[in-house]
């Protein structure tokens, strides 16, 4: 796992990224006052294409800064399974091969099985537990919430996520086999 | 004197490319010495700016034969930090080298890596920052400052390494011309005073020529294929012949049919001597007629005391008023900040105006959405990585009909038409990813031409193309302009390009309309110029050299003669 | 963007204090905040951030925007706890005091009310603390702690240039949205989700394919100006520790550890004052 140059900035500009999507969502529509969060899609591709640290690091980081700019307070209690997510999704950046521009069948299947796993992780798992241990917080209510975050996360990062992935890895790869058609 | 760079039979193929990138390079360049390298876009120029540097071989690796030197040292035997120490280099990209969150910061990046101690840090910086004239700016982050200040902090930030070679790697392309030519200045007053090796990467010749270079090494298709003192490149033909732009008087001097010779020194037009080709000059400027002008047609875009402003008490447009006619090809001009892109983004419906209306054939649009305006008015912007989001070009240029729900077929048969025009049909199933930045910047282009709008907006059509993609994607435009009848509307610091394919130059200055002439005029009108930061052309001073009594008349002429006589690359359908 | 939090220079104590000295105070402070339930330190915090935020000087247009949106968050949280769990209190606290009926079943005794009561403090106290943080401390001067602080210099950076290009980020975004927009891709509510997330993914794709590339760009500047050259780097923006930020890292450290004791000297985070 290598935290080079390009990684510390991938980090960074990642960060920013997500910090950037915080405030932008997708209303769903059906339910009022609900959204989806295009930065949890982000999340998943940029720890994809960079690996565990810099998933982590975006994830961590993103979300705490994120909330401390617009929301004027830290929940650490949801800062940290973000963290998670970019972890468990950036243990297998090799095997997603977007960058090699290998992204396709197998590989898109395999990226949300661990995208699904990694949110059931964060959100079902460690952000109620949290939320108990720090806040006491009645134990229906966080896992319901928990519950929530992750279905809406795994709809945007399973599309969003996957598109972008897919797209990222159609523009860099395969450069050679190129021929002009008449 | 050993030299400071040098290659012997080097050649260099990148790792991810079938053919080499760089054949046989031979080259000596001496301490002190200040060298223009010049090349059409892909020529190899950049990639022998990164083996100087040492992003070649090790961000971008690849195979190399043959020898190279810098410093008297073999940089394959050393790392890229190594390399850093002796070579600094101010990338094109400004804001990609601006990473401090201030002035300072970023001038001190090199002094931190270094481990140079708090005291010794802050006072190097004071100093580098003096040498730049950039000494009022410490304090202040990069989103406060021009993209010419934010060059002079790129200079900064590598002379503070006490480096013994600079690197300019297209200092002007992100700059207007005014500003462009302080930046030239500005190198040349740190090769004189610092005693530096200094070397331009440029292919806008007539704006680096504003101050002398030593040589000129013009590099082609991967080889050097002149080395030689400015004077005696400029007397040449090489330049046209590899798609390199001549200075407009040594262009105008070939129409008149003059021999440009080396010792008359056309490297300035300051030193040109003109005794010899006075007579032909003044007798060719006789020939040419210019046509009778079109009449006038019908008011297709029309703003009327446009007012906008971000906070009460600092207007960034007031009172503009101007009104573009069906057909016409104008430029929007003016230094940044004057309020070119807001202006845009009012028609476009972006921004809402404080004050004013807009008018579209007749027709109020400001009730209109953006969606809607984007039917009849088509923007394309200035990056197209900003623009481009399907990863097949075909996908792209078909998304705005597809998003109207156009039928399958005529979206086919109308983004193949667009493509043939633009020249991308052989590309149609490529990814956009395996396109050059013009190509890309083509297929924004016919993405937006798609939809067949009435007027189209073009923020810096050129930004950081080479004469050769200049040429095509302004011909390109002029046959879209004559040929389909598309008003255009450019927005431009680009003054051949508003001199020899905009019929009208609207210049803006802190938010106000100056001036609203033909280019030719604003061009040749010292005061004008200067306030809105373009420069004067130099056909003006050869006019005047040549004891040419009208160099508005001279301009005009020049740009007719020029336009009907070497642009005849006709587009082919 | 109306509402965000943004570093101010201006000169108080508190603002010529040490990036470190402010990162140790809010990480023991929000700490300590996290794993107290006792009411009387969580008033006592309280009323100490209210008086630290009145010394830094802090305008209320700097904030006000953000406090807002928080007691709106709060409250909807608040009445959320009360409805999924209306005996929370009583299960803290062991006895049940009820006060007066709200709707339905939902009863409210003092103990929920007690318990909420000390939810809202535990935010209230937090919320000071990251406004002071975040305006008081010169990000650059922040960065530059982080390594004072064991954490790595490439992390120390990476947050640098996370805030560095925040701005520019948010910049890219509104103009590629405005320009997606004209090509016909609308946000509006009326599409199908479907269609919705497939216009925000043309909002996205350039934003992020773009910063791809910038990724490149800044990552070869950093790399030709020696960035990573050294197991170490120096900052320019670094400040020397003063006796004062000794001073308050110690006060600090020991009021958290005499808060921690008094909380969990009975064994229980929770101050019971209903038996």
């Amino acid at each position: 796992m290598k935290f080079g140059i390009k990684e510390v900035v991938a980090a960074g500009i990642g960060t920013a990224l997500f910090v950037a999507l915080t405030q932008v969502q997708i209303p769903l529509g059906f339910i009022p006052n609900t959204a989806l969060q295009p930065r949890a899609a982000l999340l998943v591709f940029i720890s994809a294409v960079f690996g565990p640290i810099v998933g982590g690091i975006v994830g961590f980081l993103g979300h705490a800064l994120g909330d401390a700019f617009f929301y004027g307070s830290v929940w650490w209690s949801w800062v940290v399974p973000e963290a998670v997510v970019g972890i468990l999704v950036g243990i297998f950046a090799n095997k997603f091969a977007i960058k090699e521009g290998g992204f396709s069948g197998k590989n898109i299947v395999f990226f949300n099985v661990i995208q699904v796993i990694g949110n059931a992780l964060a959100w079902i798992l460690c952000a109620p537990i949290l939320d108990i241990v720090i806040y006491a917080e009645p134990a229906n209510k966080v896992f319901l919430q928990g519950i929530w975050a992750f279905i809406g996360n795994i709809i945007i990062a399973g599309v969003l996520g996957s598109i972008l992935a897919y797209a990222y890895s159609e523009i860099s790869g395969k450069s050679s086999s190129l021929e002009k058609e008449d | 004197m050993e030299p400071i760079i040098s290659f012997s039979n080097f050649t260099f193929k990148y790792r991810t490319q079938v053919e080499p990138t760089l054949y046989d390079i031979n080259l000596n360049i001496y301490p002190g010495e200040k060298v223009l390298i010049i090349g059409p876009s892909g020529s190899g120029k950049s990639t022998l700016a990164h083996c100087i540097n040492g992003l070649v071989p090790f961000s971008y690796s690849g195979d190399i034969t043959g020898e190279y030197s810098i410093c008297g040292k073999d940089p394959k035997k050393m790392d890229i930090f190594g390399l850093s120490q002796m070579v600094g280099t101010v990338l094109q990209d400004t804001d990609g080298q601006f990473i401090g969150l201030t002035v300072a910061e970023d001038i001190a990046f090199a002094l931190e890596n270094d481990c140079v101690p708090g005291e010794e840090m802050k006072r190097k910086v004071d100093e580098v920052a003096d040498t730049v004239h950039a000494k009022e700016l410490l304090l202040n982050s990069p989103f406060a400052l021009s993209g010419g200040q934010k060059q002079r902090v790129s200079m900064a930030g590598v002379l503070v390494d006490d480096v013994d070679i600079l690197l300019f790697d297209e200092p002007l392309a992100n700059l207007d011309p005014a500003t462009g030519k302080t930046a030239i200045a500005l190198i040349d007053e740190i090769h004189k005073t610092q005693k530096k090796t200094v070397l331009i990467i440029e292919h806008r010749l007539e704006d680096a020529l504003y101050r002398d270079v030593d040589r000129i090494i013009l590099v082609s298709e991967g080889r050097i294929v002149c080395d030689a003192k400015p004077d005696e490149l400029l007397a040449g033909d090489l330049l046209r012949e590899h798609g390199i732009r001549e200075p407009l008087y040594v262009t105008a001097l070939k129409h008149a049919g003059c021999t440009v010779t080396e010792d008359s020194h056309p490297a300035h037009i300051e030193t040109l001597y003109t005794d010899l080709y006075k007579e032909k000059v003044k007798a060719w400027f006789e020939s040419v007629s210019l046509p009778e002008k079109k009449p006038s047609s019908e008011e297709i875009l029309s703003v009327s005391r446009l007012g906008f402003s971000y906070a009460p008490d600092k207007p960034v447009l007031k009172d503009v008023s101007f009104a573009i006619r069906r057909g016409e090809m104008t430029a929007i001009v003016g230094k940044n900040g004057a309020g070119k892109t807001t202006l845009s983004n009012l028609i476009c419906g972006f921004l809402k105006p404080d004050a004013g209306e807009i008018f579209l054939e007749g027709k109020d649009i400001t009730p209109l959405s953006v969606k809607e305006r984007g039917e009849v008015v088509g923007l394309v912007m200035q990056n197209p990585n900003q623009m481009i989001s399907k990863p097949m070009i075909y996908d792209e240029v078909a998304l705005g009909l597809s998003v109207r729900g156009f039928p399958e077929e005529e979206i086919k048969e109308r983004v193949y038409r667009v493509l043939k025009i633009c020249g991308l049909y052989q590309f149609r199933n490529w990814p956009v990813g395996a396109l050059s930045f013009g190509q890309k910047k083509r297929v924004t282009i016919a993405s937006i031409l798609v939809m067949d709008p009435k007027v189209i907006i073009l923020d810096e059509p050129t930004a950081g193309q080479d004469y050769r993609h200049y040429t095509e994607i302004m011909e390109f435009l002029k046959y879209l302009n004559e040929g389909q009848g598309i008003t255009i509307l450019m927005i431009t610091h680009d003054m051949h390009l508003m001199l020899e394919y905009t019929d009208r130059a609207i210049v803006l200055a802190d938010g106000e309309l100056l001036c609203d002439d033909k280019p030719a005029r604003v061009l040749t009108d010292e005061a004008l110029a200067q306030r809105a930061y373009l420069k004067k052309t130099s056909l003006y001073e050869l006019a005047d050299k040549c004891d040419i009594a009208d160099p508005v008349m001279f301009t005009e002429r020049f740009i007719y003669y020029e336009r009907e006589n070497h642009h005849g690359t006709s587009v082919n359908l | 963007m109306g509402r965000v939090l943004t570093y101010e220079e201006k000169d108080t104590w508190m603002h010529r204090l040490c990036g470190v000295t402010k990162f140790v105070f809010f990480l023991l402070w929000s700490m300590t905040s996290m794993m107290t339930y006792d009411t009387r330190i969580l008033l006592v915090m309280v009323v100490l951030s209210i008086i630290l935020y009145r010394t830094s000087r802090t305008r209320w247009r700097q904030v006000g925007a953000v406090f807002k949106f928080i007691l709106l968050f709060l409250t909807i949280n608040l009445i959320a706890i009360f409805f999924f769990s209306p005996g929370q209190g009583t299960k803290i606290y062991g006895t049940d005091t009820p006060l007066f009926h709200v709707v339905g079943p939902y009863v409210m005794n003092a103990e929920q009310l007690f318990y909420e009561f000390n939810v809202f403090l535990k935010y209230m106290t937090v919320v000071p603390a990251v406004f002071i943080f975040i305006v008081t401390t010169n990000p650059s001067e922040f960065a530059a702690s982080l390594n004072r602080v064991g954490i790595s210099y490439k992390f120390g950076y990476a947050f640098a240039i996370a805030l560095r290009y925040i701005p520019d980020v948010q910049d890219d975004f509104r103009t590629i949205r405005n320009a997606q927009e004209a090509r016909g891709i609308e946000m509006s509510k009326k599409a199908k989700l479907s269609s919705r997330i497939k216009n925000m993914a043309a909002i996205i794709f350039p934003l992020v394919f773009s910063s791809m590339d910038r990724i490149d760009v800044v990552s070869n500047a950093m790399e030709l100006r020696g960035f990573g050259k050294n197991k170490k780097r120096t900052w320019y923006m670094a400040r020397e520790l003063k006796p004062l930020d000794y001073t308050v890292i110690i006060v600090t450290a020991l009021a958290s550890a005499v808060a921690l004791f008094i909380t969990y000297h009975d064994g229980n985070r929770f101050y019971n004052p209903f038996v």
